[in-house]
């Protein structure tokens, strides 16, 4: 490279400039593996939202699809106004822009109410043990949790639970309506129906709106990993948030009057472990990894014109850690060697950018979302198998994903603003994986084609299925530890108030005391603001004068490298 | 009868002003998240939609009024050549106009915290004194202002105005505020209390107005480490906007 900007390789082939690398921590959902278990979402309150005034709030919810989702047919942003709209090119909230906001403060027009979630509700338990000895048996009725009356349950966190809802809820899923606007009619009748479950977090969105709308700047995106968190110091109990975010995945603690919102656990991602809802994942169907992305692109690429090509879009934002020039950029944004090392190991890119068989939900609403799914091939292969036809023989696998069309449509609903043409690729690598798997499974012999039909080759429609199918747990989850990234302190600054002379986070570290530096060209800085005491030091320990390499940044000769040359100048 | 008119006008406002001060200063420093507006929103929307701006956007065009009636002496407005009569029909209708907006927006807003279920569950116990005495703040003002429509009536400029002014001059006229009709001693005595609780309600969230959104980008960037540790990012600087 002769010129100074950096490049980056793109998926064409070509290069182009390469802004500022960061790095986000995502999830894909494998969907064909969800058995609606609802695992997830129990571990998830059980950790986060077991206490009075998030009683309705559920970080992460599974719901049916076709279905309403929670709160109630939140997908339809003509009425909800969540996500980003385009106006003469350029992005703003569709609830308005920042006047807009400001002028409706004092209540927010598009606030979903606790009817639109459900009424939470206990049931009197005392009277089962209190009622007095009668005929009639006693029974605990219902109470709601909100002002404490007796209360009739008309609505739950899953009413619409495997169809429960029946043809009415159902006919008011806001992505069936968009399909019948397009004249595709959608019949409802028992031997043409499919579902599949959908589990839902916040998206943790590249381009979040809820951030966007909230007046207080208490919503915030962090910088090392992504992460969408509120300050609950800061939050305000406005409530622009909640309708700001498309996905309805911000809600407001009643009790406190602050927003709370799925955290991707994390106290956990920092320490390297995966979420709550991703660990106790009954199906093995979550997968969290890191996403290197060009941050100046998110919002050339969040205002595409046609929402058809948002995907491609977003795609185009995520960059290739093997490239050797994206690697030396994210070092200079401060992203630690082992997190680009996790972005190459990533299950999620690999799924995302390599087999491209994941997809974002809902990347019409132009926020970028980060959880991103693995489209079910189940719905078409249980349609063949009731036709009597072999859900696994490619031919037929291959013209049903075809004919099919309502599954088809309705999945580009949720995943591509409406375009088949990637839900269909991403079915076919599936289908092809089943078929060229099972070829093996038969002791048949190996069918390159039925890669190439697709795509791919042998080795990674292996690879895939080893990902997809065995998901060890180990290559499901690659989450490198947390760091600061973070300049040198500055030396005028205290540190932590536990840091301080003599305070309990003042103790020694012996590592550094074994290696016991002497100030590299460069360095100093650091030296005198965080180790001067053990540089002081250093002269009187046996180690003076060695090098520890391992703060070596490669540049200049650091003293202590080589010898010193007779007459005391340094080599 | 002095004593007492010294102690109301003269002493009462510094500590109202001390508590309200020190209080808020106390609250910010030890209760930061409970600085918020308690919003009922998600129990109840429609009556919310119409109260809530109704006594909100009423209650600006009244401190604004009070700003302008308190704080601006008689001879600017006579510099500026706007006549008696003319200022005072003015504070009379668009003041008037405004109270009756402010009492009527909290007007709604109290049915529905009486009559829905749910909004009444959630109001403390501050709520319960601090809403009775903003109504009543509200009605011995308008009250003031309806009794400044009778010609000849009290000019407040001459005489609350001058004790309010006196009061930032440490130099409390209480003989001002003595002469004063009593809808208006009532009125002060009254705002006193509201300000004394102020820092210990819900009032608070009054001095959360985010005005700085206006300003703001709409993407906030933050560090994991120490916000100022992000300001002293050199090279690629942190968003605008990230603290």
């Amino acid at each position: 490279m002769t010129d100074s900007t950096p490049h980056r390789r793109t998926r064409r082939g070509g290069r182009a400039p390469l802004g500022r690398v960061m790095a986000q921590v995502a999830m894909v959902m494998n969907l064909d593996k969800c058995i609606g278990c609802h695992t997830c979402s129990v571990t998830c309150k059980q950790t986060w939202t077991n206490r009075a005034g998030t009683e309705y709030v559920w970080f992460n919810n599974v719901e049916t699809r076709p279905g309403l989702g929670y709160p109630r047919g939140h997908e339809d942003q003509e009425k909800w106004k969540g996500g980003w709209r385009l106006k003469h090119g350029r992005l703003v909230p569709r609830t308005g822009g920042r006047a807009r906001r400001l002028a409706r403060l004092f209540a927010n027009p598009e606030l979903p109410t606790l009817d639109d979630y459900y009424q939470p509700w206990t049931y009197d338990y005392e009277t089962l043990t209190t009622a007095p000895l009668g005929d009639d048996l006693p029974t605990a009725r219902p109470r709601s949790l909100i002002d404490g009356a007796d209360t009739e349950i008309t609505w739950g966190p899953n009413w619409d639970d495997d169809l429960g809802g029946g043809p009415g809820p159902l006919a008011a899923d806001p992505v069936l309506a968009q399909l019948e606007k397009v004249g595709e009619r959608v019949r409802l009748e028992y031997e043409q129906a499919f579902m599949f479950y959908l589990p839902r977090i916040c998206e943790h969105c590249l381009n979040p709106s809820c951030v966007a709308v909230c007046p207080s700047g208490a919503l915030y995106k962090r910088i090392e990993d992504g992460i969408v968190l509120v300050d609950q110091d800061r939050c305000r109990g406005w409530r622009m948030c909640v309708s700001g975010c498309p996905y309805k995945k911000v809600y407001f603690n009643h009790r406190t009057g602050k927003a709370e919102k799925c955290t991707l656990c994390y106290p956990r991602i920092e320490a390297g472990e995966p979420t709550v809802c991703s660990e106790t994942c009954v199906g093995r169907l979550r997968y969290l990894g890191i996403m290197l992305y060009d941050a100046d692109r998110v919002g050339e690429a969040a205002s595409v014109t046609d929402e058809r090509e948002l995907y491609e879009a977003q795609l185009d934002c995520f960059l290739d850690p093997h490239d050797p020039e994206v690697a030396r950029a994210a070092d200079k944004s401060g992203i630690p060697h082992d997190w680009v090392t996790a972005a190459r190991r990533s299950p999620v890119r690999a799924l995302i950018s390599d087999y491209r068989v994941a997809l974002p939900l809902h990347p019409e609403y132009r926020t970028m979302p980060m959880v991103w799914y693995v489209p079910p091939l189940s719905p078409i292969v249980e349609a063949l198998s009731r036709d009597g036809h072999d859900g696994e023989d490619p031919a037929c696998l291959f013209g049903a994903i075809d004919s099919l069309r309502i599954p088809l449509e309705y999945l580009a609903g949720l995943f591509t603003a409406g375009d088949t043409a990637p839900v269909e690729a991403a079915l076919c690598r599936l289908a092809a994986m089943r078929s060229y798997m099972r070829r093996i499974n038969l002791g048949e012999e190996r069918d390159p084609r039925l890669a190439e039909a697709v795509g791919m080759d042998a080795a990674r429609m292996e690879e895939m299925y080893r990902l997809l199918a065995l998901a060890k747990y180990e290559e499901r989850y690659v989450i490198p530890t947390s760091y600061t990234g973070e300049v040198p302190r500055d030396p005028g600054e205290a540190g932590c108030g536990l840091e301080g002379e003599g305070g309990p986070g003042m103790y020694e570290d012996p590592a550094d005391a074994f290696h016991a530096l002497s100030p590299l060209p460069g360095q100093a800085a650091a030296q005198t603001s965080g180790t001067a005491g053990t540089a002081a030091g250093s002269a009187s320990s046996p180690t003076s004068g060695r090098l520890n390499l391992l703060n070596w940044n490669g540049k200049g000769r650091p003293a202590g490298l080589f010898p010193r040359r007779r007459g005391g100048e340094q080599a | 009868m002095t004593h007492v008119h010294i102690a109301l006008w003269g002493v009462l406002p510094y500590l109202v002003l001390g508590v309200f001060l020190c209080g808020t200063a106390w609250r910010y420093r030890y209760d930061r998240f409970g600085f918020t507006t308690r919003s009922s929103q998600l129990y109840e929307s429609r009556l919310l939609r119409v109260g809530g701006p109704l006594f909100h956007y009423g209650l600006f065009l009244v401190i604004a009024g009070h700003a302008v009636g308190l704080l601006i002496p008689e001879w600017v407005t006579e510099r500026l050549r706007v006549s008696e009569h003319f200022y005072h029909l003015n504070a009379l209708v668009v003041g008037g106009a405004a109270g009756l907006a402010t009492v009527a927006g909290l007007g709604v807003l109290l049915w529905r915290r009486l009559r829905v279920r749910a909004v009444r569950a959630a109001t403390s116990r501050s709520d319960r004194l601090v809403h009775p005495l903003l109504l009543a703040v509200l009605l011995a003002g308008l009250t003031a202002t309806a009794s400044s429509a009778a010609s000849g009536s009290y000019d407040y400029r001459m005489g609350v105005s001058v004790w309010f002014r006196s009061l930032f001059e440490l130099e409390p006229d209480v003989a001002a505020m003595r002469a004063a009709p009593l809808p208006y001693q009532v009125h002060a005595l009254l705002a006193m209390g509201l300000f004394a609780l102020w820092p210990f309600s819900r009032l608070v969230h009054a001095f959360t107005v985010p005005l700085g959104y206006l300003a703001r980008p709409y993407i906030v960037y933050r560090s994991r480490g120490r916000a100022v540790r992000q300001a002293a990012r050199d090279g690629s600087p942190a968003r605008p906007g990230t603290r």
